[in-house]
């Protein structure tokens, strides 16, 4: 039986782990879970995950949540090349670095800014403040500040010559307000340049699929009912307003 | 090896309790977070991301609790329980390690922070609101702690402690001293902390705890600084 991977490529770390997934050739069984539908909230998802968030892997009897664990699980499981998750100590260090920090940082602020701009006035009608809006742009373009000084530095990559997890976790955030027609990349050549190794390094192609439905966010929620969101509503506003 | 601390800070804890419970030598180096140092000139050479905890081995210099964690697994040779070889074992405590930070951690943080330093930075006492919602939060947190995480085991990869088990706790810990038990009214976790206190050593842990615990002294030390009284604006938009 394959290892089913339960995703929604509108949401960032469902795409951190469909690359990986289809990069390194693992075979996997593409189960889709709409969270604009709510199905994250359905029954019988909610057997694979009490979490109710996506991606969530399950493998024969075995559920897993969380990304990073999964990624590292199917690192592990399918021997993929080093470079992913290094056995060095220093450089795994390194990896395991960014991907804690990111967390209350780009994850955060590239989510927050992709519903403030887009989701809550378009989707939910409601107008945000501009304060609100100018104080989530300046922590955005903190963590961005901190990628590009501490993590990446002068180097291809955030490890090193080669890509890793930390790279295909960072891309995915940083793509996020796009999709709300923010181009954070602009006024940034070495992000950019970055951006452009990492979308050759997995394969511009696969890295397109993996990103359309999110760059094609504005065009696509004109075809979504609003009325689908009100059920997230409060909980939205409580986290982002 | 040195390791850049201040017990206030839960991840300090986790990294602090790990070392000592399994006597990896370091050099504890203070980093006073009440008087602002993580601000000073110094330690942002050092950490340019100005938080604690910091490791320094040599010349290389790591920041993250659980980057420093996995670090001190891997270079030193720890019983495996700790952070199992196992496929899925591993799978759950990096499940677990993930998940915290924006759940568990974030909750008791923010529940901390808004009863030690709100009235200090914004002036008045915290709205009802606000902190109904982040104790309401942080109860959220604790039900998947219980009901997925720990469910009814010893511990929450299996019958033996993990790194798991030490960042969760440090968390739950932290705004007790400001009067919110997290284990009241949960028999599971208070059996769960027990065992996990005794598997670090109980005079450890509660010697690690005595800083946070106290805060009623460390509102008075805050109110007395007047480099931390330079910082306020940075804290304001937290609270907003």
């Amino acid at each position: 039986m394959a290892v089913e991977l339960y995703l929604d490529l509108f949401s960032q770390p469902c795409r951190s782990v469909f690359m990986f997934a289809k990069k390194n050739n693992i075979p996997f069984e593409f189960k889709k879970v709409s969270l604009m539908d709510g199905e994250h909230y359905g029954d019988d998802f909610g057997k694979i995950s009490i979490i109710r968030k996506v991606p969530a892997l399950r493998d024969g009897d075995f559920c897993l949540s969380e990304s990073i664990a999964i990624m590292v699980y199917l690192a592990e499981k399918f021997q993929t090349p080093d470079f992913w998750y290094p056995a060095d100590l220093q450089q795994r260090a390194r990896v395991n670095e960014y991907l804690s920090w990111q967390h209350t940082a780009i994850r955060m602020q590239g989510s927050k800014m992709f519903w403030l701009r887009l989701m809550i006035p378009k989707m939910i009608g409601m107008e945000v403040p501009k304060e609100k809006m100018d104080g989530a742009l300046e922590d955005l373009n903190n963590s961005l500040n901190l990628i590009e000084e501490k993590f990446l530095q002068d180097r291809p990559f955030i490890v090193g010559d080669r890509m890793s997890l930390a790279d295909l976790v960072a891309i995915v955030e940083i793509m996020q307000p796009l999709g709300a027609g923010l181009d954070v990349f602009d006024g940034r050549p070495r992000l950019s340049s970055w951006r452009d190794r990492v979308r050759t390094f997995i394969g511009e192609e696969l890295f397109d699929e993996a990103h359309q439905n999110i760059l094609g966010a504005q065009e696509g929620l004109k075809q979504i009912d609003p009325s689908k969101l009100e059920l997230f509503k409060p909980k939205i506003l409580r986290l982002f307003l | 090896m040195e390791l850049y601390l201040d017990l206030v800070s839960p991840p300090c804890r986790a990294v602090y309790l790990f070392a000592e419970a399994l006597k990896i030598p370091f050099e504890f180096k203070l980093v006073d977070l009440s008087a602002g140092q993580q601000y000073s000139e110094e330690f942002g050479k050092l950490s340019v991301v100005k938080k604690v905890p910091v490791l320094k081995d040599g010349s290389f210099v790591l920041t993250e609790s659980t980057a420093i964690l996995e670090y001190l697994v891997q270079k030193c040779s720890v019983a495996d329980h700790w952070f199992p070889a196992d496929l899925q074992q591993r799978a759950r405590v990096n499940e677990y390690l993930s998940w915290q930070h924006l759940n568990l951690r974030s909750h008791c943080s923010k529940v901390f922070l808004l009863r030690t330093l709100y009235p200090f930075v914004m002036g008045s006492e915290v709205p009802k609101e606000k902190m109904d919602a982040a104790v309401e939060d942080m109860k959220q947190s604790l039900n998947l702690l219980e009901d997925k995480f720990l469910q009814n085991k010893p511990f929450i990869v299996g019958n033996k402690i993990s790194l798991a088990d030490v960042v969760a706790m440090v968390e739950i810990m932290q705004p007790l001293g400001t009067g919110v038990d997290g284990f009241q009214g949960r028999p599971k976790l208070m059996a769960w902390r027990d065992r996990v206190k005794k598997e670090l050593g109980e005079k450890l842990f509660d010697k690690t705890h005595e800083a946070v615990l106290n805060s009623s002294g460390l509102q008075q030390k805050m109110q007395n600084n007047s480099e931390l009284q330079k910082l306020k604006p940075l804290f304001i938009k937290y609270f907003r």
